[in-house]
């Protein structure tokens, strides 16, 4: 059979677009979740109007963007059994567990508060609506630690052994499975990561209204909480991620050598800038290095021993038998390179703004703004910049919206394709994890249907954003502003229309 | 009773969960064509289970990631054999929720329109498929000793799951034609009424012919208690509604769904998915399942987590208790 369109290969591209589409949604939703409930305890606190018009307009988008991300992810519940039916099999023991206490606890209570939270407006009283909220941020963060453990144990199986009677990997550990290093550094990276798309999304969205002069009390507060969340963000994923690649170095040295086009052991081992080589022979024939750095990133050192994709490949060839044991090297590189690159770019950009935007710190009096004023971007401590610079500092914060999700889908991309031809690191091969009964012509169809139908979405997806975020934040009723007092609403009037229907 | 039956008796109450609580949503999908007139009254009825659906659907997500975890043979040979059903399953789930979020979010008269066919269509056709899909798996089909699917996809429609098919579909769109009559106000309310009789006798007799066919193919004493205790809940919740007893409707109809698909499960025990071919090659409790090991902590969490979420979507409907009607809905926003 064709191998582009073998069964395995099929798959294959089946899972990493619905799940790259899938986790375009998710990090937004886990930190837009978590900023649109600080931004209402805000309200709640303060009484303020503006945080309470904040709240309804970044609840809005993020209601927008929850419909995809919840609708996409049926999708991956399913999947396993679907297309990858012997890997279900295999270790279905160990990796459904994580599956179901996420559907148990998280979806639920994601699921079930949200509900409360669109409808509730005039059912609930504000601090109970507001709780629910917060149980909505907690169940997408918790939702995101169990598929994360999971995934971990696919990284670095731990907490198991092999049946041989039953042909299976058995779960002995559970505790170990939730608790590894891979499963917390890799939680940490992530929960980062997604801050880092809320903060850049938050950014991105009050520049293009504070460029146009329009809601500019809101759009002030929402890019002051924008740069510091893409700030925290971008230096917890920095932090993170070099937690998760001292990890990675360890435990899956191709990946990180593939990551580095590092194709002979070196020491000191040096950080790659630029590479182009040759696969097959297994070199590099330019290469652009900044000596002892990558020792740095794997041990903490500027002299230790890194070892290349070559020594990796046959220490693997000795411990589990004949065969290619490299990813895609082209892939994990530029990957890797994408991941750091945009994420990186979108936290330099974030602090060039909470600068120029500051309040007052070096900053001549003349040029402080006010509440409902649009901030001067200053520089120096006493010339803001021209209205042209000024301009393009707002267009980069609008494109920097997308730095993150490149960054984030790059991440998955590396980290899954780098962790190939293992399904299971060292336990289950790729090749050896797919649906066997299922047809070419099955995975093809379902490809197809998945691709056209996200597509369709992601246009219908996109163009309805944009109309809410042109629209602005909404203005309060007398309703907003007088919440219910008691658990299904004030009876005043049995025909008051509901505060929001679908 | 050993764990795997536990798990057995859990992974039945997930789906009876799931139908008794998606099944009216599924009807209420429905319904915007059978009976509302207008937009108006669609939105009277999409609004009834606004704040409730997209918790009612998790049912599924947790019957899925429980099966997979307590019963990994059955989830892959399940959901890898019924490829294609569950393809269409899942775009319908993924446009009926786009759908229900998006509909009114814009003013355009195509939009609406569109969104309003999604709805219909995509609570229509899972509703009808889930009959068909556990009317194959009670049924048996054509399981090879490596407990792969070996049959095709025309294999899953024989007469007997298109039954069972079109059973799930009436009574559901039964169930929520009486949770519409329980959830609004108004004329729709007393129409929602009539159309639940009438759709509740065809209930009856397609009920009837499945559940007989049911017990007479695979059935023993408890399948044959649990369909009488069906039949009765049916015939009470169409009484019930004749009277003008929403209330009592509605938990009887719940009971039917219950019932059902609890008997649909006694007929299958010991098995989780019997095979045509050779019953030496039938998935069952035991060779289907996980080891003791995972079971027992899916018990803890369990024992745990579902008390709470019932608790919690229980206070769900009761904030959301108000009936609706026309009034109700607000104009744009």
């Amino acid at each position: 059979m064709d191998l582009a369109l073998a069964p395995e290969t099929l798959a294959r591209w089946q899972f990493g677009i619905t799940t790259v589409y899938h986790f375009l949604f998710v990090p937004l939703t886990i930190s837009l979740a978590a900023l649109t409930a600080g931004l209402q305890t805000a309200w709640v606190r303060t009484e303020k109007e503006k945080y309470l018009r904040a709240t309804k307009f970044w609840g809005k988008l993020f209601l927008i963007n929850i419909a995809m991300g919840v609708v996409t992810g049926i999708v991956q519940e399913f999947q396993f059994g679907m297309n990858w039916s012997d890997y279900s099999r295999f270790v279905g023991d160990i990796f459904g567990a994580p599956l179901a206490f996420e559907a148990l606890i998280a979806f639920f209570f994601e699921s079930t508060f949200i509900g409360l939270w669109i409808f509730g407006w005039d059912k609930l009283p504000k601090k109970i609506h507001l709780a629910c909220i917060w149980m909505v941020s907690i169940g997408t963060i918790l939702s995101a630690y169990f598929i994360l453990a999971a995934n971990s144990w696919m990284q670095h199986p731990v907490g198991y052994r092999i049946n041989k009677e039953r042909g299976r990997a058995e779960l002995t550990d559970f505790w170990h499975v939730l608790t590894q290093n891979t499963a917390l550094t890799q939680f940490f990276h992530t929960i980062t990561a997604a801050f880092l798309v809320g903060g850049a999304f938050m950014v991105g969205i009050s520049a293009f209204h504070l460029a146009r002069k329009k809601h500019i009390p809101i759009m002030r507060t929402s890019l002051r909480l924008g740069l510091v969340t893409l700030i925290i963000a971008g230096l917890g994923t920095a932090i993170s991620g070099d937690l998760l690649g001292k990890v990675m170095f360890k435990q899956q040295p191709m990946k990180m050598a593939a990551a580095e086009a590092l194709w002979d052991g070196e020491a000191p081992a040096p950080f790659s800038v630029f590479a182009y080589g040759d696969v097959e022979k297994g070199h590099n024939t330019v290469a652009i290095e900044i000596p002892g750095l990558l020792s740095f990133l794997a041990n903490d050192d500027f002299s230790s021993y890194v070892p290349g994709i070559n020594d990796v490949n046959k220490a693997e060839q000795e411990k589990f038998g004949p065969g290619d044991y490299r990813p895609n090297i082209p892939v994990a590189y530029w990957g890797f390179r994408w991941m750091i690159g945009f994420g990186m770019a979108s936290l330099g950009i974030g602090m060039l703004g909470l600068w120029l935007t500051r309040k007052k710190l070096m900053l001549a009096p003349g040029l402080r703004t006010g509440e409902d004023e649009v901030p001067n971007l200053v520089l120096f401590k006493s010339k803001a910049l021209s209205p042209r610079w000024g301009r393009w500092y707002w267009i980069v914060a609008l494109w920097t919206m997308g730095f993150p999700l490149i960054a984030n889908s790059w991440g998955w991309i590396f980290t899954e394709m780098g962790r190939q031809p293992w399904v299971v690191y060292g336990v289950l091969r790729t090749r050896d994890a797919v649906s066997p009964g299922v047809s070419q012509g099955e995975v093809l169809t379902s490809m197809i249907v998945f691709t056209t139908l996200y597509a369709i979405l992601a246009v219908i997806e996109v163009k309805l954003l944009v109309k809410y975020v042109k629209a602005g934040p909404p203005e309060l009723t007398e309703d907003d502003l007088n919440p219910p007092t008691k658990i299904g609403g004030d009876s005043r009037d049995p025909d008051r229309p509901m505060a929001f229907s679908y | 009773m050993e764990l795997h039956d536990v798990w057995f008796v859990l992974i039945a109450v997930l789906w009876i969960g799931y139908f008794f609580l998606e099944g009216f949503d599924f009807g209420v999908g429905v319904l915007t064509k059978l009976l509302a007139r207008d937009r108006a009254e669609k939105r009277v009825l999409i609004n009834t289970i606004g704040p409730v659906w997209d918790g009612n659907e998790v049912w599924l997500l947790t019957a899925g990631g429980a099966t997979f975890a307590a019963f990994p043979e059955w989830y892959a040979t399940l959901f890898s054999g019924f490829y294609l059903p569950l393809l269409i399953i899942l775009v319908c789930l993924i446009v009926r929720g786009v759908a229900f979020e998006y509909r009114a979010k814009r003013p355009e008269e195509n939009w609406q329109r569109n969104w309003e066919q999604a709805i219909f269509w995509t609570s229509l056709i899972p509703a009808f498929l889930w009959g068909v899909a556990f009317g194959n798996i009670v049924r048996g089909v054509k399981i090879d000793g490596d407990m792969e699917y070996v049959g095709t996809f025309w294999d899953l429609l024989n007469p007997y799951a298109l039954l069972g098919g079109l059973v799930t579909l009436t009574l559901f769109t039964f169930h929520g034609a009486v949770f519409a009559s329980l959830k609004t106000v108004g004329d729709i309310r007393t129409r929602a009424r009539g159309l639940a009789l009438k759709l509740g006798l065809v209930t009856a007799v397609l009920a009837l012919a499945f559940l007989i066919w049911t017990q007479v193919h695979t059935g023993d004493g408890w399948s044959l208690a649990a369909m009488l205790v069906a039949v009765v809940a049916l015939v009470g919740a169409i009484v019930a509604i004749r009277v003008g007893r929403e209330g009592w409707s509605f938990a009887l109809s719940g009971v039917t769904i219950a019932a059902a698909v609890a008997m649909l499960f006694l007929a299958l025990f010991p098995d989780v998915m019997p095979s045509s071919l050779d019953p030496a090659w039938s998935l069952t409790v035991t060779n289907a399942s996980s080891s003791p090991y995972t079971l027992k902590i899916m018990t803890w969490c369990a024992a745990i987590a579902t008390p709470l979420v019932l608790l919690y979507q229980s206070w769900t409907y009761w904030v959301f208790r108000k009936r609706i009607g026309t009034q109700h809905i607000a104009e744009a926003h």
